[in-house]
């Protein structure tokens, strides 16, 4: 069982958990993510580590309400447990000195970004991030962002703050100010990374992006999570989450995000008529 | 006459979960108990690969001992309810038995699976075990090799702990086998009985992630790897990332371990659709055709691309499928899946074969009839076509020597390359079979034993 220690809501529909699990908060790094299970009864899913504290052994999950687990989980309190949780999975971000690195992130995506972010800041670079929601009520992690990045900048999709679009304009518009870019990190929702790598292709700049696969043991057992990446195929609980965006066919991606749809409503309707 | 096991009818039992097999009465069983020629040199014992004492456990149930008879089986066997459901009988032990030069052969596994399952209706009797030795040994991975190795250890007095990857033990015989063939409250009796022993397991704990091999050595006296072969085989064929096309581990899993035939009350889904193509021939292969049935698929289709005979699964699998109503294409391959304008796939293109020369493996090898491809409408394709060992803990340490084929590298003792470092099940011999994994736990348990003495 692993406990919640502090619950906090960010905005409408995202909220962050610190939860108690000593073994992975020791050995957890950027980029990485657990698996979770609520009770008995519940589905796997897969969440990025969001931040991590190694002396008091928790790690902090962002999660977005999307769906039956995650509005199950968004009604857990500060004191409750969750039943099953492993990892970390995948492989850690790549760290180094790139010179300048453009961070990208949208929606719930802001918080798997921030600890790369970071890492990457710690690690010498110059940090341009940029973070987008649909509206200010949906923006998170601004002020933390802002305090590990160089360079801060804001869209949102109506306008409430920041500039009045997606995260991708301010992006091309760093490019053609001739801005020296190094590298770009992206990670939100599929078809913002889908954009995001579509603009920095035709500069070569090399663009890395996190995926999102449904996810079921995320161990390299099930195949679940395959998605094509330069014509190959590959795990993404394995071989990523990280991939090179200018290889990853998106469209793919995005059909098979959509496999349980019908399915997925149906709990959600079920999970409703239990909580009435 | 070989006692007739008695079986939920195939028209009902589709429609439902619930084990096929019912099992022996005691009369039954008292009865095929008695066929046995109590053989002098028995060599029904040489076909069992952890050489159960077959006549003297079928004696016992002829004299109506049975207590004795579960005793003489435990001696060796460790997981008899479990074997006596799935081992390939007729293969191993059944298949060498005397009678079967006249007859049919005395049917071993049906007596094994009957005491067993007469023993759990009864109170588990608490083992007898050794004094502790206080030394400490960690077991990885919780299937049928995993487990075996953890109870033999426990017994002689080791403290035992077990690392399991995933929320519950039990691996194959968890998230595999599915529920008609292997009940898992059978399963769950197994691994009480294993705790009783003193076994400590924790689940959800990634060997090479959560805790690395490197840390387990400094903690334990002695390691034991049961990681098993859990990466599923692709044909590497167009359109295999196509919606409705699962891995036969994906499936099973969502299914078996996450209890997807529950939902919605559990919260896992699948989606099956109503026309099911398996490709492959082998006993995953038949668990995912007949859960395919048992999910409301209208018609379950076999695609294997060599012919009845060479078909990898036990006889009885086989048997339980055709009365379901599983259509067979033999000597069939595919060759492409298409798809619809949703992305999902809606058929399936495959190609007729003929058997030519042996290969390698001595069957006979599958050649292409040109210009015989032809289409069948399906919506949902689960890949059957084999497991590779598992990779994950291999790779986080350069240490363990692995094959080409990527099983780590044993002596027959289960010693790695590691010293202290020992491995056996699927992870070392490749995918093969549930007491094949028990007898090379209990080898491993054995050389552990004589490694820190
Ligand atoms: C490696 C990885 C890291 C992730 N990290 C985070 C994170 O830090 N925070 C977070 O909020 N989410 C994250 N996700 C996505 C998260 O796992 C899904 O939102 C969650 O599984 C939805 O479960 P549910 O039961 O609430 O919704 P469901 O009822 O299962 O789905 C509801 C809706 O969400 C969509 N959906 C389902 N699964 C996914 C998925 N894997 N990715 C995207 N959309 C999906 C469905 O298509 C559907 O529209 C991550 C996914 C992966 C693979
Ligand atoms: C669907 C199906 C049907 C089958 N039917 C039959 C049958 O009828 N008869 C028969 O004899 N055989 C059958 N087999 C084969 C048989 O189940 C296997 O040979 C046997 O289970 C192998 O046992 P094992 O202990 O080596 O590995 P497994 O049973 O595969 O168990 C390995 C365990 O290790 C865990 N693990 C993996 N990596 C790690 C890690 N890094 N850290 C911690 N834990 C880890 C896994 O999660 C898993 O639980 C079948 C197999 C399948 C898939
Ligand atoms: S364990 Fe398997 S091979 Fe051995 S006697 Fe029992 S059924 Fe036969
Ligand atoms: S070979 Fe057959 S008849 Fe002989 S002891 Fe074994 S089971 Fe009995
Ligand atoms: S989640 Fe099962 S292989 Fe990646």
């Amino acid at each position: 069982m692993y406990k919640i220690v502090k619950k906090k809501i960010l905005s409408q529909a995202v909220k962050l958990f610190e939860v108690s699990a000593p073994l992975i908060a020791k050995k957890a790094q950027a980029g990485q993510f657990i698996i979770l299970r609520l009770d008995e009864k519940g589905e796997r899913i897969p969440l990025t580590i969001a931040d991590f504290n190694r002396e008091d052994g928790t790690i902090t999950l962002v999660f977005m309400e999307v769906g039956e687990t995650t509005t199950q989980l968004g009604k857990m309190e500060e004191g409750d447990e969750i039943l099953n949780l492993a990892g970390p999975l995948g492989n850690p971000s790549e760290i180094k000195d790139y010179g300048t690195v453009v961070c990208v992130g949208g929606g719930v995506g802001v918080a798997p970004v921030y600890p790369i972010a970071k890492a990457l800041k710690e690690a010498g670079n110059k940090v341009i991030s940029i973070i987008g929601a649909r509206c200010e009520e949906l923006l998170i992690l601004k002020e933390e962002m802002q305090e590990i990045s160089d360079e801060l900048h804001v869209a949102t999709d109506d306008g409430s703050v920041g500039h009045h679009g997606f995260v991708s304009d301010i992006l091309q518009k760093l490019i053609d100010e001739g801005r020296e870019i190094n590298q770009v990190i992206t990670i939100g929702p599929v078809i913002m990374m889908k954009v995001v790598s579509g603009v920095t292709k035709p500069y070569g700049i090399k663009t890395i992006v996190s995926l999102n696969p449904i996810m079921v043991d995320g161990t390299g057992m099930c195949g679940g999570c395959r998605v094509t990446v330069g014509n190959e195929t590959k795990f993404a609980c394995v071989d990523g989450p990280e991939f090179d965006g200018h290889l990853v066919d998106f469209d793919n991606l995005m059909k098979r995000n959509t496999r349980f749809t019908e399915k997925e409503s149906c709990a959600m309707e079920n999970y409703k008529k239990k909580c009435q | 006459m070989r006692q007739k096991m008695p079986e939920q009818n195939p028209k009902e039992r589709i429609k439902n979960f619930r084990e096929v097999p019912l099992g022996y009465t005691k009369e039954q069983a008292i009865t095929e108990a008695n066929r046995c020629l109590q053989c002098k040199t028995p060599p029904c014992v040489k076909g069992c690969p952890v050489e159960v004492d077959i006549p003297l456990f079928i004696k016992y149930i002829a004299q109506e001992e049975f207590s004795k008879a579960i005793e003489t089986l435990k001696i060796k066997n460790s997981l008899p309810a479990v074997t006596g459901r799935v081992c390939p009988y007729e293969i191993q032990c059944e298949g060498l038995c005397t009678i079967k030069k006249i007859g049919e052969p005395v049917a071993i596994g049906r007596l094994e699976r009957f005491v067993a399952d007469l023993e759990e209706e009864n109170e588990l009797k608490i083992p007898k075990k050794s004094k502790p030795n206080n030394k400490k040994i960690a077991v990885v991975g919780s299937g049928p090799a995993g487990l075996t190795c953890a109870s033999d250890l426990a017994r002689m007095g080791y403290d035992v702990t077990l690392y399991e990857a995933l929320s519950d033990t039990g691996g194959v015989l968890r998230y595999g086998i599915p529920e008609f063939r292997l009940p898992k409250n059978i399963l769950s009796e197994e691994i009480d009985y294993i705790t009783k022993l003193g076994v400590k397991i924790r689940v959800d704990t990634i060997i090479g992630k959560t805790i690395t091999l490197n840390e387990l050595e400094c903690e334990y006296d002695a390691i034991f790897i049961g990681t098993g072969a859990g990466l599923p085989m692709w044909m590497n064929i167009p359109g295999e990332n196509l919606n409705g096309v699962y891995s036969a581990n994906e499936f099973l899993t969502r299914v078996n371990l996450m209890k997807a035939y529950k939902f919605p009350e559990y919260a896992t889904p699948v989606k099956i659709g109503k026309k099911v193509a398996t490709i492959g021939a082998g006993n995953v292969a038949m668990d995912c055709a007949r859960t395919a049935l048992r999910l409301g698929a209208k018609e379950s289709y076999i695609i294997y691309r060599r012919s009845e005979e060479e078909a990898p699964a036990r006889k009885e699998e086989l048997e339980h499928a055709k009365d379901e109503g599983i259509v067979f294409k033999f000597l069939t391959l595919p060759t492409r899946y298409i798809e619809d304008e949703d992305g999902c796939i809606k058929q399936i293109e495959c190609i007729k074969m003929k058997l030519g020369e042996p290969d390698a493996s001595g069957r006979r090898r599958p050649e292409r009839i040109q210009n015989s491809e032809f289409t069948l409408d399906i919506d949902t394709v689960l890949v059957a076509i084999g497991q590779r060992p598992n990779p994950l803990l291999p790779k986080t340490d350069k240490r363990i020597e692995t094959t080409d084929y990527g099983t780590i590298k044993t002596d027959p003792d289960g010693t790695t390359s590691i010293p202290g470092v020992f491995a056996g099940g699927d992870i070392a011999t490749g995918a093969a079979t549930v007491i094949l994994a028990m007898g090379s736990g209990k080898k491993a348990a054995k050389a552990i034993d004589e490694y820190l003495k």
